[in-house]
C-alpha cells in the first residue's frame, strides 16, 4: 500500500513571485483550486488505491500544498528541505513538526545546503537522479547519497520553466522514464540517454512539457498527470501504464501539478 | 606562471556516470585554464562516490577566479587549506627533524591564511620564513640560524610545475634530453639565438638576462679556449662558474702556450712542460689576483683576461686535488656554495660544459625555470645531472671544444 502526504490548499494562492509560472495579477479561484485537489485525491484513493496523510494547511504559507518538496523520506529517515528563497523557507518547520509528531528520525542538512526534498530527487529503485541548478546544491546529493547508500546522479537544469526536477522528469514504476530533454544541459542528456534505453523514454513534446506532463504521480500501473497532454498519454498506455489524467491548472499557475501535490512517505 | 594562478578542487560524489567531471574538465578548458587530474578514486560499485582532486590553473588570477566561479555550482570546491607548520631550528646549521625539502620548482608556502612565494628557490634546501611571517626563503642546511622558524611536514606547501614556454625552441619541452645520436646542429642554433636576445637584453639592463658558463679545464684542452674568449669579449657570457684547474690552464696557455704541458699548437709534450701550470700558478701567487695579472699586462689573452676586462662575474671553486690554488679560488667548499648561489639571480640562460663536479654543483643551485645546456663528452654527465632532479638541462654529448665553436661561429666568430 503506497502512502502519499498531502496538504489541502485551504490557503493556496499566488503571494510572490519565485518562478517563471507566479504571478500575482494571475489570481487563484479558491473555489476551482480546491476542487481540483478534491478531484486529485479522490483519483489516488479510489483509482489508485494510495493512502493519504493530510497536514493541516498554514495561513500564510501558500506553497505548503505542494508536499513534494516536504523533504525526502526513506523507511523511516526524513530529511526536510532547505528551501533556496526565504518565502518558502518559512515552512521547513511545519513539514520537520510533520515528520518528527509521525515517528520519523530526522536527518538535517547543513543549513547552507539547499535542497527542495522530493521535488529535486527521484529515481528508480537500483538508482537516483539529482537536480541541481535551479533550486537544490549539487553538495547535498553525496551527502544524501552516503545516507540512504543509494547512487545519485546529478542532473544540471537549465530552463527556469523546469526549476525542480519533478517539473520535467519522471521515473516510472516499469524502468521507463517520461523527460522533457531540453530542461537539460547535454551532459544530463547524455547521462540520463546512458541509463534509460531508448525505448524505455518518452521525450514529451514542448507543449506537454509545459501542461507538466512529466509532473505525474506513479503508483504500479497507475500514472496520475494533469490533463491535456494526449501523447503522453498515449504512449504511456503503448508502455502498458493507465494513466489517470486531472485537471490542475489552478496549480500550474503556481507552477506544479499532481506530483508536486503529493509526497510518496513509503 | 606564479602559483597563485592555480587551486586545488576536490569533486566527489557520482561524477563520471553523471559527466559531472567531464562538465568540469570540459568547463576548465573551455575558459582557458588547463588542469592537472592529481588523483581520481573510482567507486568500486554503482552506489559507491568517486572523488576526484584537480589542480586548476589559469594565466591570470582573474581568470582563475572566473573558473572558480563557473565550475563552483557543480560541486567543485577549493580544497580546504591550512597554513604550513612551522618549527624552530634547534641548532645553527641544522634544520628540524621533519623539515620540508625544497624541490627546484617555483613554490609556495601558506602563512597566516595567504599564500606567499619562497624565494631562491633551489632544490634539497629547507624554508625559513621571517619573524612576522610574511616573507619564506628557501635556505641551505648550513645556512640556518638557531630558532629560525623553518617550514616541516607538506601541508601548506605547493609547487607549481613549469608551464610549457611560449618560444618553441629545444627548451620548450622543458625535459632533459640526453642527445648522443641526434643531430646537434638545431639545439646549437637554438642556444646561439637565446644567447643573441640574451646579450641584446642585458645591454639593455633587463634583468634575467645573465648567460652563466660553468666548465672545466677541457675546455682549454680540447682547443675550445678561443671560442668561449671570442664569447666572452662579444658580451655573451656573464658569469662563469670553474675551479682552479680552468683558469690555470687558461693563463698557462697565454705565458707558455701550453696546457698542461703540452704544445696547444703544435700538439707536442714541451720539455719541463708539465711544470708550466705550476709555474703560472705561482706566479700568479706572487702578483696576488688574477685581476691584477690581467691590469699588469702579465697575462694579456685568454678567458680569463677577457672575464677581467668584460667584468664577468667569476667564482672559482676549489677541491682538494688542487695545485696552489690560485689567488681568488675558494677552499671552503660552503663558502663556494654560497658565492656561486649569489651568483644566480638575474640568470637566463646556464652552460654546463666539460665538468661533472661544476656541472652537477650548478643544477643543484638552478631553478628549474632556467633553461640549462649540459655539454660533455661522457653522456654520464648529461644523464647524472638528470638523475639528480634538473630535468630541465638539455643533455649534448659532444666534445666542449666543438661545441664552443659552433656557438660562437652561429653568432659570427670567424676563427
Amino acid at each position: 500500500m503506497s502512502r502519499l502526504l498531502v496538504c489541502p490548499p485551504d490557503y493556496f494562492s499566488i503571494d510572490y513571485e519565485i518562478n517563471p509560472w507566479m504571478r500575482r495579477s494571475n489570481v487563484v479561484a479558491p473555489e476551482r483550486a480546491i476542487q481540483q485537489w478534491h478531484r486529485l485525491m479522490e483519483v489516488l484513493e479510489r483509482d489508485v488505491g494510495t493512502v493519504l496523510e493530510r497536514m493541516k494547511p498554514v495561513a500564510g504559507l501558500p506553497d505548503l500544498v505542494f508536499t513534494a518538496n516536504a523533504g525526502v523520506v526513506v523507511g523511516r529517515k526524513a530529511v526536510p528541505s532547505r528551501f533556496r528563497y526565504p518565502e518558502r523557507q518559512r515552512e521547513e518547520a511545519h513539514y520537520e513538526g510533520w515528520f518528527r509528531a509521525h515517528g520519523y528520525e530526522i536527518i538535517t542538512l547543513d543549513p547552507d545546503m539547499f535542497f527542495e526534498g522530493a521535488g529535486d530527487l527521484l529515481g528508480f529503485h537500483d538508482g537516483w537522479f539529482g537536480g541541481y541548478r535551479q533550486r537544490s546544491d549539487i553538495r547535498a546529493f553525496p551527502v544524501l547519497s552516503e545516507l540512504f547508500g543509494k547512487e545519485i546522479l546529478p542532473l544540471e537544469l537549465i530552463d527556469g520553466r523546469f526549476y525542480h526536477l519533478d517539473t520535467c522528469f519522471c521515473p516510472l514504476s516499469g524502468g521507463d522514464l517520461l523527460y522533457y530533454p531540453a530542461a537539460f544541459d547535454r551532459y544530463a542528456q547524455a547521462a540520463i540517454a546512458d541509463r534509460i534505453p531508448t525505448v524505455s523514454r518518452l521525450p514529451v513534446p514542448e507543449q506537454e512539457a509545459l501542461k507538466f506532463a512529466c509532473n505525474a504521480v506513479c503508483v504500479g500501473k497507475h500514472v496520475v498527470l494533469p490533463d491535456g497532454c494526449p501523447e503522453t498519454m498515449t504512449w504511456l498506455e503503448s508502455r502498458g501504464y493507465l494513466p489517470h489524467p486531472v485537471p490542475l491548472d489552478e496549480f500550474m499557475k503556481s507552477g506544479g501539478s499532481a506530483k508536486c501535490l503529493t509526497l510518496a512517505l513509503d | 606562471m606564479s602559483a597563485a594562478t592555480q587551486e586545488t578542487v576536490v569533486l566527489s560524489g557520482h561524477i563520471i556516470d553523471s559527466l559531472i567531471l567531464a562538465k568540469v574538465l570540459d568547463t576548465i578548458l573551455m575558459m582557458g585554464g588547463t588542469f592537472d587530474l592529481e588523483q581520481v578514486s573510482i567507486g568500486k560499485t554503482r552506489n559507491e562516490p568517486s572523488r576526484a582532486r584537480i589542480v586548476v590553473r589559469a594565466g591570470s588570477v582573474k581568470l582563475l577566479a572566473d573558473i572558480l566561479r563557473a565550475i563552483q555550482p557543480h560541486g567543485a570546491s577549493v580544497e580546504g587549506e591550512v597554513d604550513c607548520q612551522l618549527k624552530t631550528a634547534p641548532g645553527d646549521g641544522v634544520f628540524p627533524e621533519d623539515f620540508y625539502a625544497t624541490t627546484h620548482l617555483p613554490t609556495q608556502v601558506r602563512l597566516s591564511g595567504r599564500w606567499i612565494d619562497v624565494d631562491a628557490i633551489e632544490m634539497d634546501l629547507g624554508i625559513v620564513v621571517n619573524k612576522d611571517r610574511t616573507k619564506a626563503a628557501a635556505v641551505p642546511m648550513a645556512g640556518v640560524n638557531v630558532g629560525d622558524e623553518v617550514v616541516t611536514g607538506r601541508t601548506g606547501i605547493r609547487v607549481v610545475p613549469l608551464q610549457r614556454p611560449q618560444e618553441r625552441d629545444v627548451f620548450s619541452f622543458m625535459e632533459s634530453q640526453v642527445s648522443a645520436e641526434r643531430p646537434h646542429g638545431h639545439i646549437i642554433a637554438d642556444v646561439a639565438k637565446r644567447m643573441e636576445v640574451l646579450r641584446d637584453g642585458h645591454r639593455g639592463g633587463k634583468s634575467g638576462c645573465k648567460v652563466l658558463v660553468a666548465g672545466g679545464p677541457a675546455i682549454i684542452h680540447a682547443g675550445g679556449r678561443e671560442a668561449l674568449t671570442w664569447l666572452i669579449d662579444q658580451g655573451f657570457v656573464h658569469v662563469l662558474f670553474c675551479g682552479n684547474a680552468l683558469p690555470a690552464h687558461d693563463m698557462e696557455a697565454d705565458l707558455y702556450g701550453t696546457s698542461l704541458g703540452y704544445g696547444l699548437s703544435a700538439g707536442r709534450v714541451v720539455p719541463h712542460g708539465h711544470e708550466h701550470h705550476l709555474r703560472t700558478i705561482n706566479r700568479i701567487r706572487s702578483i696576488g689576483s688574477i685581476a691584477k695579472a690581467v691590469e699588469t699586462g702579465v697575462i694579456t689573452h685568454g678567458i680569463m683576461a677577457s672575464c677581467v676586462r668584460e667584468r664577468v662575474h667569476t667564482v672559482m671553486a676549489g677541491t682538494i686535488r688542487d695545485d696552489g690554488p690560485l689567488p681568488g679560488v675558494i677552499t671552503d667548499s660552503v663558502a663556494a656554495q654560497a658565492a656561486m648561489r649569489a651568483a644566480i639571480p638575474g640568470v637566463g640562460l646556464a652552460l654546463l660544459i666539460a665538468s661533472t663536479l661544476h656541472a652537477v654543483a650548478t643544477g643543484n643551485l638552478l631553478p628549474a625555470t632556467i633553461p640549462t645546456v649540459c655539454v660533455d663528452v661522457n653522456p654520464a654527465v648529461p644523464t647524472k645531472l638528470a638523475d639528480r632532479g634538473s630535468f630541465q638541462a638539455v643533455g649534448l654529448v659532444m666534445d666542449a671544444a666543438s661545441f664552443l665553436r659552433d656557438v660562437a661561429r652561429e653568432l659570427g666568430w670567424k676563427g
